[in-house]
Formats: C-alpha cells, structure tokens, sequence
C-alpha cells in the first residue's frame, strides 16, 4: 500500500518529532511510508479566517501533490477535517456565490470538483488509518504513564472519529488511562480565534486545564497539535507539570525507548524497524 | 440603558464586549450553570426518540422546501387566514412592521397591549415604538418581566434572564414591581416557586382586562391558515386568548407547508428547547376565532436578502430553540448581551450580520465569535451548518490591513515548499532568540496566557531530507 | 409597488434557480400501542399532574372524590360534557358558559371539568379542541384547578397520529402537564399563569 504522509505545516515546523512518531509507527506495522515533498498546507488558516480565494489556491496545491496514493494520513484530526468535509464544500457552495473564485485555479472549478472527489476519500486522521485501514487497535507500543484524552472538536464532530484513539490507548502496554470531564467540550483554540478573541479562549482553556488537572494525569494526550500547542502552551505558563504528547508519539513508543520518550523530543526513528521496512 | 430599535447601537466589537463580560464571576456562575442544567436535560430528552436524525432531516427538508417555494406559501397562508376571518398585512421592513401594529392598536383606543415573548417583536423594537405613540406594552412571559422590570437587555432566545440567578431576581421584584402594578410581596424569598407566584399576582389583573394582544408566532401553515405558539407559563394562552383583538407579527420564514408538517416540529422544538418531551401549552388558531379580531403581520426585515445567499439561507431554517446557545462555549462563557443583537450565541452570529448587514464593527466581528468547535450543528434540530456559514460570512466581511498583510504573506509562504522550506530554516537558524513567553505584536493576545513552542532545530521536511526518510 | 408585491418579488428573485427539495419522511408515523395508556399516565405524572387510571365506570366516583379532596364546589362545566361523569357529585354548583362567563366569574371559580379531543401517550399531552365537554379556550386557563377525564381510545401512541386526528379549524390547546416555567436558572417550577394543579382522570 503507497502510504502518503500529510504531516501538516503545523507539525513540519513546529512539531517533527510527532512526524517522524507517524513514520516510526507505520513502518512497525508494515507500511510503505512516503513522504511527498511538495506538500506545504491544506488551507484551513486561510479558509477559517476569510481568506477563500488564497485557501482554495492551497487546496488546489494539496490535491495535486497527493493524488494517487492509496491512502494520504494526517497526525491532526482538524486538517483531515478540513480536506474531508470542507474541500466538497468548497467545491460546491462556494463556486456557485463567487463565480470568480476559481478564476486562478488550474482545472477550474470543475477541475477542483474532480479532484475532490477523488481525493478526499482517502484521506485519513491517524486513529481512523490505524483502526479502519490496518484494522489494527494494538500497535505493539509500552508507555507506562498516567494519560487524560483530549478529543479535539474537528476529530469529535467534523470527522467522526469516535472512540477509535481511546480504543488504541487502551492498548497500549503500562498506560493507564483516566477520563477526562468535559472531554467534548472546546479547548478554545480555534485557529485565529485563539488570537481574535484571546480572552474568551484563555476562559475556555482555563476550564479545559481544570478539568485536566482534576484527572491527576502525568499527560495530556490529543491527535492535534493545534490544540495541544494551546492547551500545552497554557499548561507550562500555568507550571502545571503536566505535559502534552501528541497520539502518534505515544503510540509510536516502545520498551526499547529507554525511559520512555518524556519530552516532545521523540526518539529518533528505529533503524533497525527501518531496515525491514525498506 | 435605553433600548435601540432591536438593535444594542454604538456597542463595540465582540471580543471587546466579551472580555468585559468574562470579568462578571457571577454572569460566569449563573450562565454555566443554567446551560449545564439544560444540556443535560435535551440530551436525555433526544436520545428518548429512536428516530431523531430521521425527524431532523425531515425538519431541515421541510423548511429548505418552505423557503424554495416561499413566493407560493406565503400567497396560500394569505388567502387561508382571510377565509378564516383574519386580516393579512405585508411589512417589508421594522418600520412599517411597527406602523401597521400602532395603527392596529389606534384603532382599537386602548393605550395598553399584553404581549407574548415574540424575537420578531423584539427584534422590529416594537415596545419602543409603542411607547413612543403612548401605549404601553406589558411583557407578560416571566423572563421577559424580569428584563423589564430590571431595565435590562434579553440575554438568550428562549430564557431572556438567563443571566440573572434567583436572588438577583427577587431583588428586582421587591425594587420595580410596585412601578408597574401590584408590588411583590415583603417576605418574599428567592425559591423559585415564590418568584413564579409573584409573577402570577403581578401580571393576572393585567391578563384579566387586557384589550388588545400582540404574539408572534412559531409556525404559520400555509395550508390551513393556522398559527402555532409554543410556551410554558400559560401568559401565551393568556394574552391570545382573553384580548378582542389579536395582532402576531410573523416572520416570513415561519411558514410551513401542511398542518401534517406539525408532527415533526412538535417533535424537534420542545425536545431541543427546554428538554422536555413537550411544552406546556401549545395554541394553535384559524383566523379570527371565538369572537375575536385577528391580524397578521407578515415581516421580511432582512429576510428575503438572507435568502438570496445561497450558504447563508440555511439560518432562515432556525425554529429559535437556542439549543445553539446552550451548548456553545463561548456563549457559555460570556452570556448573551456581548452579541449585541436579540439574537445571542451562534445563530446570531450567522443571523445578525446577515439581517442588519457588516457596517458596524459588532457586526462586522460576530463571524467570529466561534471558535468552529461545531457543537451547535451537533444538536441543531434543522441541521443549520452554523460553522459553514460562519467560515462563509468572514470571507465576505472586510479584514484589517495587519492581518490581510499577514495571511498573504503566510500564503504566498505556503504556496511553494522551498518558500516553505526558507521560512522554517530562518526560524530554526533565529530559535534561540524568540521569546517563549512574551511575544511582539499581534503575538502578545497568545503569550498573555501561553508559552509558545520552542522552534525545533531542523523541521520535519529537512530531517526528512537529511535522512533519507529516517534510513540514515 | 405595494410591499407585499416588493416581498413576493425579493422572494422570487432570492430563489430563482434554486434547485426542488424532496422531503425524506423515514421518521415514526405510529408509536408502540404496547404499554400505551401506562406510557400515558406515567409522562402526565413526570409533569407533576396527578393521575388517576380508572374503569369506566368508575370515573363518576373517581371525579367526586377529587372533587372534595380538592374542595372544589363552584366548577366551570362546559356544554356537552357527559352528564354522568358529575353524577357522583351533586352539591357542586355548576358554572356553564351560557351566557359567557366573565373573566373574573372564571377567576372566582374553584375549577374546570373537561374531557379532551386527542391525548398522545409518548409525550404526555392533552389536546383540547373547543368541542363538546371542552368548552372555549379561556374556561381551561383562567380557574386555577384542571379536572380532565381521559377515554382509553382518545390516547395516541405518537405526536403524528395526534395531529392526523384534530381538525386544524378549531383552535387547539396542547397541554403537558399544569402551567409551568424554566425561565429561573433553566429549572422547571410549576404553576405560573394557567391552571397550577392539573388532575387527569383516565377512563379505561
């Protein structure tokens, strides 16, 4: 199976440890990972915040550099939202008000529409990969830590994605998983929001770390980390000692990780699991 | 506070108007609280029916049906509710709205009108206007005194004091009941039982010689000619019932097709509303009925250009539960009066700057109110797409030039991986230098309350590079 | 151009083009007939109403009983309620509406007796329609006390087979449960401005 990896701008310039976690884990499970580097961003800053005509041109971008794969996987659950259930939006209403819009596209907008459709299917966030794709809800990973879940809205409710990453946390070895109260609710991030109207997601980030602290949770665990780089950014001002892994850092760790990956620095991919996977 | 026409003028911006509203630990306690309380309640009241998402996307067909053919419904409720005895009257505008209903009450010579809680009267501003001809509108549904005995803005659609607790409540009463009628007992205490039979004294002899009503109404069937009005306390049936002469304003998205298309939103509205399985009072009435004097004031405001929108007409689906409302975070957080509008929480961020245009900066700044966590689509009885048609509207209102420059430069950045590539590598080369607790410009609303990350000595694109994949 | 001719136009060109809308109807029509006058008293007594599940002949005693337990003796009785149901109780003094009773004769007396159009078991809902034994609108709202006499085969399973039954003509009035209000902190109180003791007697 040719496996792309959208790893995301986000996580690209900010987080390769959660990246190189993504591969670590695809190849223990016998996946051919690749990583197309024409890749930059799916455009949801852009679209989310009023700017259509540049978030569509990024959109276009995406779509052309992964078609063709049988399947593209994002380590966040909001830009897999975004290509998923956006992109036909975008496709579809937007053409149709601003007839425009597309004007600088190549294809059109019915080219764009095309691409869509065939794209979009296969994109996955990790959890939905690892349990619908490889059918996999054991990953063979050890980490022995207290761990609170945080579902992230667009993993909630724009892609569904259920109890599959509490299904592949339960697995793992030594990990005791606490529940966290007001799971669903917002953490407050938001994109732009978080700097638009800062003090109302300061407010809902207060709530969100209460109710983490309350869980007596070592880490807080997500499969975004746009939220985690607030809640975690909100956790370390507050020197709550609680710190943030992302899903695919602690599903990609294992007993040969000696101490166990404890910062965000994640352990270098494994050579030897790179050796069998080449 | 003076009431503007429907509209809370010359507020500033949302977030402004938010950060005020956050500092109001009891406003925080009350609002958290009361939406706690009611999501709990429509959640258990939901999950009853085997058959929701069935009723759901019926409800949202029916009214995405409505509106298609709205040129022909409206003729067809018209034509009903005048064989039924009723009068019919076209208002495009709050204006002539208010006009029609002053020279309806004129004609009457009564100087005072009992009203039911109606978001269209409020949102014309009825009350003033009233006023300002001399006649006197009494608010007779329990939230809505205690916003008019308080001299105070409605807060939520359905629980217009819902940022009100019980013993703010009780002062409000034993303070300003005695200026408009029969005062509130001495020893009265803050049990809610009390305050609702306070109420009850208050408003009965009002109820009893009233002359004149004004309702809105929550659905008219184009059918039948029938208007629907769903309430709890009974000052619905109360003032629909004991006038000579009744006037409900209606918004022309109320219209619904067939008097059989009540048995899907007698269903979605009281569940999602209040939580309960039904309301305790529903009225329905054809025209002019037991002897009464009826009038029909059909009200556009706004409406008919929200339609010509094709993402934004979704909003006209809205039965005003407030479901929306109660489960949004940052209405949770900040109440209802940060919005500026009669229409809070985030149907009113999708509604009000279509209605009254993006002019003002509050409009202009309600799009993005949300942080699209999408929790109000979740529980939408219509399915309303909130998040699609907030995302819509904040790229049809203008930016501020800082941020226009800032997100196309990060385009222009994101359109090519080497620009992409430079960027990340001038950020790993500076690391060292950027503050992790306090940064410049537009950056200090993140690190007021956060530490940003630490830029990684090499992205994930040059390790890629570097090792082949991780092979080396 | 007069503003209905403005509105209809605006609507018109709001719409033009817009694609026909076909409506999925896939909800219940019908609800469970198993359980369905249990169902029934069991929703009416969530609202705090008190109920009475009785045989029909039965009811005449049931009304009296009430009746006096409550110390109801001036009772608003509307045109066309069966004669039977007050035989067990004939030193109440009976209110009837011809000539129309005022507001404040209504306001003075000690109830209303009413039987009902349609009742709806999944929801725990009466449904006056004005017609016989349920008299107009204002005879159920104003006196504080709500007697209504349920018959078995006046109860629906579901809210659509409530609305296939009435007669959109007439005005309705749907009660659930005795008047109530949540505009307090989002709790439900009973007893605002309609009847504050509602007392349903079902008729089996």
């Amino acid at each position: 199976m040719r496996v792309a990896l959208f790893v995301t701008c986000l996580n690209d310039t900010l987080f390769p440890g959660t990246g190189k976690a993504v591969v670590t884990l695809l190849r223990r499970l016998g996946c051919e990972v690749e990583f197309p580097e024409g890749q930059t961003c799916c455009g949801q800053m852009h679209v989310n915040t009023g700017y259509r005509d540049e978030g569509v041109r990024l959109a276009r971008h995406f779509l052309d550099v992964f078609a063709g794969y049988d399947a593209v996987v994002a380590p966040s659950g909001s830009c897999a939202a975004m290509v998923r259930e956006q992109y036909p939006k975008l496709a579809d209403g937007m053409g149709a008000t601003r007839p425009g819009a597309f004007a600088s596209v190549h294809g059109g907008r019915s080219g764009f529409a095309r691409a869509v459709a065939e794209v979009t299917p296969r994109v996955y966030d990790l959890s939905e990969f690892l349990v619908d794709v490889l059918g996999v809800t054991d990953v063979g990973a050890y980490f022995p830590h207290r761990v609170t879940y945080h579902p992230t809205c667009h993993s909630l409710r724009g892609l569904r994605v259920g109890d599959r990453p509490t299904r592949l946390l339960r697995n793992v070895r030594g990990l005791e998983l606490v529940p966290l109260p007001g799971a669903d609710e917002c953490c407050g991030f938001g994109g732009t929001f978080a700097v638009k109207n800062a003090a109302v997601s300061a407010a809902m980030c207060a709530d969100k770390v209460a109710n983490i602290e309350s869980t007596g949770a070592e880490v807080l665990c997500a499969a975004d980390n746009s939220c985690l780089m607030h809640i975690g950014g909100t956790l370390s001002r507050q020197r709550t000692g609680v710190r943030v892994m992302h899903l695919a850092e602690i599903l990609a760790a294992t007993e040969r990780d000696v101490g166990g990956p404890m910062s965000r620095e994640v352990p270098a991919v494994d050579p030897a699991v790179n050796g069998e996977a080449r | 506070m003076s009431a503007g026409p429907g509209t809370f003028l010359g507020m500033p911006a949302f977030p402004k108007n938010a950060e005020e509203a956050l500092e109001d630990s009891q406003l925080r306690f009350n609002l958290r609280k009361a939406t706690h309380t009611i999501r709990a309640r429509r959640q258990a009241v939901v999950d009853e029916l085997p058959d929701w998402a069935a009723l759901r996307a019926a409800g949202k067909a029916i009214k995405d049906e409505t509106l298609r053919n709205l040129d022909r419904y409206l003729i067809q409720a018209e034509e009903a509710v005048t064989r039924a005895g009723g009068h019919v009257h076209w208002a495009a505008d709050a204006a002539e709205a208010n006009r029609i209903v002053i020279d309806l009450v004129r004609a009457t010579g009564e100087t005072q009108v009992v009203k039911v809680k109606s978001m269209a009267t409020q949102e014309i501003g009825l009350n003033e206007a009233l006023e300002s001809e001399g006649i006197t509108a009494n608010e007779t549904d329990l939230a809505e005194l205690i916003v008019q005995l308080g001299d105070d803005w409605p807060s939520h659609i359905l629980v217009p004091a819902i940022h009100r607790n019980r013993s703010e409540i009780r002062e409000i009463f034993l303070e300003h009941m005695g200026e408009w009628g029969r005062p509130a007992p001495a020893d009265l205490t803050d049990d809610p039982k009390a305050l609702a039979e306070a109420a009850r004294l208050h408003l009965r002899e009002r109820f009893l010689s009233a002359k004149v009503g004004v309702s809105g109404a929550n659905f008219l069937i184009a059918e039948t000619g029938t208007l629907v009005v769903l309430e709890s306390e009974g000052n619905g049936r109360m003032c629909l019932t004991m006038p000579r002469t009744l006037i409900s304003v209606v918004g022309i998205e109320k219209v619904l097709p067939t008097w059989r298309d009540l048995e899907v939103f007698l269903q979605l509205l009281p569940r999602s509303s209040t939580g309960e399985r039904m309301n305790p009072y529903t009225s329905t009435w054809t025209g002019a009925v037991e002897g009464q004097e009826f009038h029909l004031v059909l009200l556009d405001n706004g409406r008919t250009k929200v339609l010509a929108d094709e993402i934004g007409r979704q909003a006209l689906r809205c039965i005003r539960c407030s479901a929306c409302l109660n489960v949004c975070p940052v209405y949770e957080r900040v109440g209802g009066h940060a919005y500026g509008s009669v229409y809070p929480g985030p149907i009113g961020a999708i509604l009000t700057p279509q209605l009254r245009g993006t002019a003002s900066e509050l409009d202009a700044s309600l799009p993005y109110a949300s942080s699209l966590c999408g929790a109000c689509y979740d529980v939408c009885p219509v399915a309303i797409d909130i998040p699609e048609v907030l995302v819509h509207l904040r790229a049809k209102t203008p930016h501020a030039p800082a941020e226009r420059l800032g997100l196309k430069v990060a385009a222009w950045t994101l359109d090519r991986p080497s620009r992409l590539r430079r960027a990340q590598r001038l950020a790993s080369r500076l690391r060292g230098l950027l503050p992790r607790r306090r940064l410049p410009g537009p950056g200090a609303a993140w690190t007021d309350t956060r530490d940003v990350p630490a830029v990684p000595e090499e992205s994930f694109r040059d390790w890629w590079n570097r090792t082949e994949g991780g092979a080396r | 151009m007069s503003s209905r001719e403005q509105i209809l136009a605006r609507v018109r060109a709001a719409v033009a083009g817009a694609p026909e809308v076909r409506i999925p109807r896939d909800y219940r029509t019908t609800g469970a007939e198993a359980g369905r006058v249990e169902r029934f008293a069991e929703r009416v007594r969530d609202y705090k109403a008190v109920v009475h599940v009785v045989p029909a002949a039965e009811v005449a005693a049931t009304v009296a009983d009430a009746l006096s337990r409550r110390g109801a003796r001036r009772l608003v009785v509307p045109d066309g309620l069966p004669e039977r149901w007050l035989s067990a109780a004939p030193s109440v003094e009976r209110l009837v509406d011809d000539p129309p009773l005022t507001a404040a004769l209504l306001d003075a007396a000690d109830g209303v007796i009413t039987g009902c159009a349609v009742a709806v078991a999944e929801t725990g809902t009466i449904v006056l329609g004005t017609g016989p034994g349920q008299g107009r609108r204002a005879l159920t709202l104003v006196p504080d006390y709500h007697l209504c006499v349920v018959l078995d085969e006046q109860i629906v399973p579901s809210v659509p087979e409530a609305v296939a039954r009435l007669d959109p003509a007439r005005p309705l009035t749907w009660i659930s449960g005795p008047s109530a209000t949540s505009d307090i902190e989002l709790n439900r109180v009973e007893g605002v401005h309609g009847p504050r003791t509602l007392e349903v007697v079902i008729a089996l």
